[in-house]
């Protein structure tokens, strides 16, 4: 924004009209003329709703074919309401199997991301700009990899340099080669709320490098951290284009709901689709609740 | 450096030191050159590694070249991917500018809690949904029908429609939130002068919006083309095998070819694709690699 466009200098000759007293020039500006308003807000709720009708709609549609009694996925024709197949799904012992994969494969990974996306953003708080701009373009730079090539890139360093094949392990470490970067990001945005100066009076009034650490950076950095876990387990649990590289033998629940979806599709896949939204709702709807009361003074 | 040995002491540091390492060199960089050098060797047997047919070689780069069908879909992958981005971005916009000056008080907030929902629901359950909506009993083609614009319903997963459709759907928060984000920053004041100076709307949007959104623009379309080139899930639920995508065959390659070599030449050809692709971006928009990733 240094330089004046020619552009914006016709917009301002444009707007030479003719001088009213201030309350009739704050209401055309405001309103042109009624009609044009109503037209302009008009178009902006038909929008919006048609915006909210295409983000909700599919998974509506997906959801209600669970309680159709149907052997296939489908709303059209309803064929009358039934709840058997969550009853389906929960006899499904891949499924469990998948489930507890996950679980474990999200541990993992915030086993691993948590600790290393701290040390990641305390080292970049610490470093210089050249060096910090340097190694701060490094570890975003998973972040704007394609999924599948962190996938292939970590299968083939672990096995063929370690003779390590797919699996849990695996799979661990290549989530967490990307939701690493995310933790990084989070923590480092708390950090810039910082003052440093906290540190250094601590250290002055004779804190140990450790006591520093734990009473002072930690604390202050907790509320991240705990956003952080919850973020990267996330990721983790529903990654699916990394995880299929890796994954050997092993079968994560989103890879279980894909292979289900291609192969043998029944609407079991739905109820555990609803049950998957229903979590996350409440789950969004418990965060957004309690992060408006920490905002309210 | 100093300054994390002074506050930290040289124990944490050395921790701190060793886990950035971790992260960065052996779980980063390392797999990627490994990566990169394996697209340059032959296809070998274990026993073969370390003789004198372990040599560098161009034959897997040279695969696509003389491959008519798997470079079609490379270039399919390429404008499918463009367009993809462009769509979303003007789904995209007008929600982003009316949530970010527009809406106000509890109002935003609830927008807010709607967006993020579908948000954290998985992506491949996104994908599901519209596999239900593009089947051929399902809602859409019973829509069609109803309009009387078709006949018999039609198989919307056969080409690239269904995949363009349910990639959209599956990338479109990763272009909202950008957006929001750049265009929150923007203050209310210069565009009430904008329009008290008698700027039309659209020209508001072009000299005062766009350009100060550059950042979350740019963030914004790199990450949904990265995401869209390098979707696994979207086509292989919503395509058939005469709409296969770039990471398709890398993955045949890799577990049905068995030629790993050959799917790592692939994998590096879409990894510059996307490096390309974000240049190009930064280029554009004038915005450094800083700016984005916010």
């Amino acid at each position: 924004m240094t330089e004046i466009a020619p552009d914006r200098l016709a917009a301002l000759a444009e707007a030479q009209a003719p001088r009213e007293p201030e309350t009739t020039r704050r209401r055309r500006t405001a309103a042109t003329t009624p009609a044009a308003e109503r037209l302009r807000s008009g178009l902006t709720r038909f929008y919006l709703v048609l915006f909210f009708a295409y983000l909700f709609l599919p998974l509506a549609i997906m959801s209600a074919a669970t309680f159709n009694d149907s052997r296939f996925p489908t709303v059209l024709p309803w064929l009358g309401t039934t709840t058997k197949w969550f009853g389906v799904l929960l006899d499904d012992r891949l499924m469990w199997d998948a489930l507890w994969t996950s679980l474990i494969v999200g541990a993992g990974v915030v086993a691993v991301a948590l600790p290393t996306g701290v040390a990641a953003a305390l080292l970049l708080n610490g470093l210089h700009a050249r060096a910090r701009n340097i190694v701060y373009a490094l570890m975003v730079s998973p972040l704007l990899t394609p999924g599948v090539i962190i996938g292939i890139s970590t299968l083939i360093f672990w096995d063929r340099a370690f003779g390590m094949p797919g699996g849990v392990l695996l799979t661990i470490l290549a989530q967490a080669s990307f939701i690493t970067g995310y933790v990084m990001l989070m923590v480092l945005a708390r950090m810039q709320r910082f003052d440093p100066g906290l540190e250094e009076a601590a250290l002055d009034l004779g804190a140990t490098h450790t006591q520093v650490f734990r009473r002072i950076t930690l604390p202050f950095l907790a509320p991240s951290l705990a956003a952080a876990s919850v973020i990267a387990f996330l990721q983790s649990f529903e990654n699916y284009n990394t995880t299929l590289f890796v994954k050997g033998l092993d079968t994560t629940l989103t890879v279980y709901i894909a292979s289900q979806v291609r192969t043998g599709l029944t609407p079991a896949v739905n109820a555990l689709g609803v049950i998957l939204i229903g979590i996350t709702v409440i789950g969004a709807a418990v965060y957004e609740l309690r992060r408006r009361q920490a905002l309210k003074p | 450096m100093t300054t994390l040995l002074r506050r930290y002491g040289w124990p944490l540091t050395a921790v701190i030191v060793l886990l950035c390492a971790w992260w960065v060199v052996v779980m980063v960089v390392l797999p990627q050159l490994v990566m990169v050098d394996y697209s340059f060797r032959p296809n070998l047997l274990p026993r073969e590694i370390g003789t004198e047919k372990d040599v560098w070689t161009l034959a897997n780069y040279k695969t696509l070249w003389s491959n008519q069908i798997h470079l079609a879909i490379f270039f399919k992958t390429i404008w499918a991917s463009c367009l993809v981005t462009f769509v979303t971005f003007v789904v995209c916009y007008p929600i982003a500018y009316y949530m970010a000056q527009v809406a106000r008080g509890p109002k935003a907030g609830l927008f807010a809690v709607l967006l993020v929902i579908p948000y954290w629901v998985n992506e491949i359950l996104r994908t599901f949904a519209w596999y239900i909506l593009l089947s051929r009993g399902g809602p859409i083609n019973e829509a069609l029908m109803g309009l009387g614009l078709i006949a018999e319903p039609i198989d919307l997963k056969q080409g690239d429609l269904g995949v363009i459709l349910g990639m959209v759907y599956a990338y479109i928060l990763f272009m909202v939130f950008p957006l929001y984000t750049a265009m929150e920053s923007l203050d209310r004041n210069q565009i009430e002068a904008a329009r008290d100076l008698g700027a039309s709307i659209p020209r508001i949007h072009w000299r005062v919006v766009i350009p100060h959104s550059k950042p979350g623009i740019a963030t914004g379309c790199i990450m949904t083309f990265m995401l869209a080139a390098g979707s696994y899930a979207v086509p292989a639920l919503l395509g058939s095998p005469g709409s296969r995508w770039f990471t398709e065959i890398i993955y045949n390659w890799f577990f049905e070819g068995g030629d790993w070599p050959q799917g790592s030449a692939y994998a590096f050809i879409l990894l510059l694709l996307c490096l390309g692709f974000i240049l190009l971006m930064l280029k554009l928009f004038k915005v450094r690699l800083g700016d984005i990733a916010k």
